[in-house]
């Protein structure tokens, strides 16, 4: 418990809690740009592998937080829907909501820091 | 892809490099929203070198001739456009619509013109068709923009004459015993120049200017947002074949002289088309539009009239978010007259924007 694991589409899981925390990598960020809006779920919305769970725009352009497994939104960050430059400002410190796993072993397949790491290079 | 003769500063600089119509340019390098601000409070250097220089000459010898032959494509005053001074112009197409938009300066010996980097080919080879002139793409010079409230205070301390220079005006000057073409123009909305100086000495232009107190890089993507903000079109998307002039709010581009009644009225291309919707209107005009929200409201967006309405009214042609407005930001071609407040759908939820006159910021030029 308490490892941070990575997606292949740059987010990062935090289980160190009841829950885990979602959020999106630095790398992430600096490929989106600024941030100017953040759609979040609903707090007991039930995901599925792959659904939209958050919609993050960028000066750029829109892209989507995908569910990393199935579960159901526990909580969600309102304050990066007030302020979401600061997930620019600070990307490891900034969770976007947390969801509790269908499977408890959700988060084994994911990638961990030194996998991560390589991916980006 | 290609690249200009910045790359290496580019990169040095730390610039996040993208494609833009065949070329690899910065999009940003501290960030686009900080790098907009600047440039309306500072000073911010452009690399503008993909967009296409082209000079046309006069076979004859006589300016006045290119002038005429000119104004076969583009209706514009170009013979009454005074040696060193520079216009906004259009080239139409024979339905009306927009080929491109362009600048043209009068050099007084033949004329510099400046055009879409993805219209280059298509421009050259349209100018071409004339027969009285001879065509040049200038393709070993650099185009720098200097953009904001202390851009004039900036590159006089690289070339003192250029603080005599007005809105539009357009010279050659001298830095360092190099001919730069120098116009105080942009595309901002702020006061500004744009500096054509050959790409060898283009770098070492750059990091002088750099080295000035208040100018700092900028890329792209600050260029799109302060450009949205000043309400002014980008081809290709609020400005197409599809589109005339007139319901592009372009029509102070075609002077009283090229218009019914006027001395050199018509003879371009679709003026049987354009010239009646001047006296007539257009059914439909750009607009602005402004969210209520935070969400941006991004380009082919499609509108609608009210929250529940099922027929779609028209589409978002730029769209996104102004850092100097402080939230999304859109233009779009509505029917005329609209007023209020209409819906754009995104990700199938109806977005509430109120539409208002154009520019969102008001222009800075010095006139």
């Amino acid at each position: 418990m308490g490892m941070i694991r990575y997606t292949a589409d740059h987010e990062w899981l935090d289980d160190s809690g009841d829950d885990v925390a979602v959020g999106i990598t630095a790398h992430a960020t600096e490929e989106l740009g600024d941030i100017v809006f953040i759609e979040l779920p609903e707090v007991g919305a039930e995901l599925t592998t792959g659904d939209e769970a958050a919609v993050i725009e960028s000066t750029k352009a829109a892209s989507g937080i995908a569910a990393p497994f199935d579960g159901v939104v526990t909580a969600v960050n309102d304050e990066l829907a007030e302020s979401p430059e600061k997930v620019n400002e600070d990307p490891t410190g900034s969770w976007f909501f947390r969801i509790r796993p269908a499977d408890p072993g959700a988060l084994d397949s994911l990638l961990d820091e030194a996998a991560y790491q390589a991916l980006i290079g | 892809m290609q690249t200009t003769a910045l790359h290496a500063l580019h990169q040095e600089l730390g610039g996040k490099l993208v494609d833009f119509a065949g070329w690899e340019l910065p999009v940003q390098f501290s960030g686009g929203i900080a790098e907009h601000h600047h440039t309306r409070t500072a000073a911010s250097l452009f690399d503008v070198s993909h967009m296409g220089q082209v000079l046309v000459r006069p076979t004859s010898g006589q300016v006045a001739d290119a002038a005429t032959a000119l104004e076969t494509l583009i209706p514009a005053s170009i013979v009454g456009l005074a040696p060193w001074r520079q216009r906004y112009g259009l080239f139409t197409s024979a339905d009306g619509g927009v080929l491109d938009d362009l600048m043209i300066a009068n050099h007084s010996t033949h004329f510099f013109l400046v055009v879409n980097a993805a219209r280059t080919e298509h421009d050259l080879a349209h100018l071409r068709s004339l027969g009285e002139v001879e065509v040049e793409h200038v393709a070993d010079r650099s185009l720098l923009a200097l953009q904001g409230p202390r851009a004039g205070g900036a590159l006089t301390q690289l070339i003192p004459e250029a603080t005599g220079l007005v809105f539009m005006d357009s010279v050659k000057l001298s830095w360092d015993g190099t001919e730069v073409w120098v116009s105080r123009s942009g595309y901002t909305g702020e006061d500004g120049f744009e500096i054509s100086l050959p790409n060898e000495r283009a770098e070492e232009f750059a990091r002088r200017l750099l080295d000035i107190d208040g100018v700092a890089p900028a890329g792209l993507g600050a260029r799109d947002s302060l450009r949205l903000e000043a309400g002014m079109p980008l081809y290709g998307h609020d400005l197409t074949e599809d589109i005339n002039p007139v319901e592009a709010g372009l029509a102070f581009a075609i002077p009283k002289v090229r218009r019914s009644g006027g001395s050199r009225a018509g003879g371009f291309p679709g003026a049987d088309v354009i010239l009646p919707l001047l006296d007539t209107g257009t059914p439909r005009e750009r607009v602005g539009l402004r969210a209520e929200g935070r969400a941006p409201v991004r380009d082919r967006a499609p509108l609608f009239a009210s929250a529940e309405s099922d027929e779609q009214i028209a589409v978002v042609t730029s769209g996104g978010f102004g850092p100097s407005v402080g939230g999304p930001i859109a233009m779009a071609m509505l029917p005329r007259g609209t007023a209020g407040t209409v819906y754009a759908e995104v990700r199938g939820k109806r977005l509430p924007l109120s539409v208002t006159d154009l520019p969102f910021i008001p222009h800075q030029y010095k006139r």
